[in-house]
């Protein structure tokens, strides 16, 4: 018999496919059942956030940030507000910055929740989707309790952040971190030794500590291929440098590393949860600095500098002097970045933001070269990705 | 750690001193370069490479548009070293016309961040392996950050129930763009609205 030939063809995966995590139309070229090539087509979410940015002044760039990565959103208004603060030469309260590291690893354990879950969904177990949400749930109930939204939180403030905690919120948050490592062992228990899981990610999806670096991988991508780097212990930004961690570290850089990087994090960000709830000191959670955060309320009814304030602030808003800086923080995804150009205006001259899962993207077709079509699904479960972030 | 960077801002422009136009560390303490951007793939190579800098990350680039300029575009490279554990932002500048040689070849995450920098700025990236447009819908027109691309767009986009398919159409807007400015019109603004009545009168 005369041996046929198999004609390659392309397929296109996506943008309506549960698995695609999102609107991500992935053009893959296959030979037989073999990926040749994954080119994705990112764009689809595109919003125009970095050009509305810059047409809006300063207090109104915020919200934007909630709707990039909408999973763990406090994380990315603190780039910006940093980025903002940087250049203002503004001071955050010490019970301000607790209350944003509190907050950020809440909303990591949101992100890591979502990730690990729906990345153990696309590979076919559906139980720890189910117990995840439970959880996620109740993270969202504090931020609703802390800033009246569950998801677009819009709770950072240059200088601080926008009210302080109800009374009652740190002892129910305390209550639930005894109770949520209980949650990711369960989750545990059915995932990581699980013979199917292991099938589909062991192996899979290699990433080697060169080619993260040259691929730009930053975060839980990062640290599975072996590299320690946390911005959070490097170049500790807010109180991360009081705070007692330790940073997980993979060996292989495959999607099981990646799987069991994510679920340590969790682990992480709860003890520094309990530590922040332990130390939370007592004071103002945003800066007392009239020209850039407005005046209680009840100083405007007997104050007319208060008034004055409040008014220009709402109206004007606050001018950053002209300058540029690059701030970054450790989002639950990775290095998410504000670079800042400012031109002595009350609105930034340029906001570009530098989103981690853009960046994982890009390197999907590396990754994803010479494996099966199921092998995909696999790794972009693996890279963790959100299409609020990469198409902005 | 100002001086440091400052240190090693003089180390990079004595290196390459033909491709290296200035450094500075800024006021909020980061380093800038400014190189020529003929050499950019030389300069990027060297800060990977050489055992005093190892920025073995490239973490971003992106355009930023200055109109009132020659060469209007400023491409910003921010680098990062994770043995120093110091970032670098490296500068060019260009035009519209004058392509920037790709480091694609140097940094493999620089592939989609010139993309986007083409995209929505227009930079022209040579030797690029796939400089398609990536963030704009196929077959958009114009560079949408831009400064003097309208924050509106120029086409809007439905479906047309008689024809059955998606059709483009230009912005109409039911009212006119409102673009406010609040600056205080007492702190030396310029020229305030009607104030051009008072130089005709003279």
């Amino acid at each position: 018999m005369a041996e046929s030939q198999i004609k390659s063809y392309n397929i296109n995966f996506g943008p309506q496919h549960p698995a695609a995590h999102g609107v991500l139309r992935l053009i893959l070229e296959m030979s037989g059942e073999v990926v040749d090539r994954a080119d994705p087509h990112i764009g689809l979410l595109h919003r125009g956030t970095e050009k509305l940015i810059e047409h809006k002044i300063y207090a109104q760039a915020t919200p934007y940030f909630d709707r990039l990565d909408y999973v763990g959103t406090m994380n990315q208004e603190h780039a910006f507000v940093m980025a903002a603060e940087k250049l203002l030469g503004v001071e955050v309260p010490l019970r301000g910055q607790y209350i944003r590291v509190l907050y950020c690893e809440m909303g990591r354990i949101l992100n890591h929740l979502l990730n690990v879950c729906s990345f153990v969904f696309d590979v076919g177990g559906m139980t720890p989707m189910l117990w995840g949400f439970e959880e996620r749930e109740k993270l969202m109930e504090f931020y609703e309790r802390a800033c009246g939204a569950r998801l677009h939180a819009n709770y950072f403030r240059v200088g601080g952040v926008a009210q302080d905690l109800p009374a009652g919120l740190l002892e129910d948050i305390d209550a639930w971190c005894d109770q949520f490592p209980k949650v990711v062992d369960d989750i545990e228990t059915l995932v990581t030794e699980n013979r199917i899981f292991k099938q589909r990610t062991v192996d899979i999806g290699i990433v080697n500590a060169e080619q993260a670096l040259d691929w730009g991988f930053t975060g839980p991508n990062l640290r599975a291929s072996g590299i320690a780097w946390d911005l959070r212990k490097a170049q500790p930004y807010e109180v991360y440098d009081r705070m007692d961690f330790d940073i997980p570290v993979g060996k292989t850089g495959d999607c099981y590393d990646r799987y069991l990087v994510r679920v340590v994090e969790m682990r992480e960000s709860v003890k520094i949860m309990k530590q922040c709830i332990r130390e939370m000191p007592t004071g103002p959670v945003k800066t007392e600095d009239r020209k850039v955060s407005p005046p209680p309320r009840a100083d405007m009814k007997k104050s007319m500098e208060a008034l004055i304030h409040h008014f220009k602030l709402f109206t004007e808003g606050f001018r950053v002097p002209e300058g540029e800086v690059y701030a970054a923080v450790e989002a639950p995804k990775g290095e998410f970045a504000v670079y800042l150009v400012a031109d002595g205006t009350n609105k930034p001259y340029r906001c570009k933001i530098r989103p981690p899962g853009y960046v994982h993207l890009q390197a999907l077709d590396m990754m994803s070269k010479g494996h099966m079509l199921a092998d995909v699904v696999a790794n972009i479960g693996s890279i963790d990705i959100v299409f609020g972030e990469i198409d902005r | 750690m100002t001086q440091v960077l400052k240190d090693l801002g003089d180390y990079i422009a004595a290196a390459l001193p033909n491709d290296v136009l200035s450094t500075e560390v800024t006021r909020v303490g980061e380093l800038n370069v400014v190189a020529r951007a003929a050499s950019i793939v030389k300069v990027l190579t060297f800060l990977r490479d050489d055992s005093g800098c190892l920025f073995k990350q490239l973490v971003d680039v992106c355009g930023v548009d200055y109109p009132g300029r020659e060469d209007r575009f400023d491409v910003v490279y921010h680098l990062l070293s994770l043995k120093h554990n110091q970032r670098v932002r490296v500068k060019v500048a260009t035009d519209e016309e004058t392509p920037v040689p790709s480091v694609v070849g140097v940094f493999n995450s620089a592939g989609w961040f010139e993309r986007e920098t083409w995209d929505m700025y227009g930079v022209i990236f040579s030797d690029h392996p796939d400089l398609r447009r990536i963030l704009t819908d196929y077959g958009f027109e114009g560079h949408p950050l831009r400064k003097d691309f309208p924050l509106t767009g120029h086409v809007e986009l439905r479906y047309d129930d008689e024809q059955k398919r998606c059709v483009y159409e230009p912005v109409k807007l039911v009212q006119d763009f409102r673009s406010f400015d609040f600056l205080s019109p007492w702190e030396g603004q310029g020229l305030l609205p009607g104030d051009e009545k008072a130089e005709g009168s003279h």
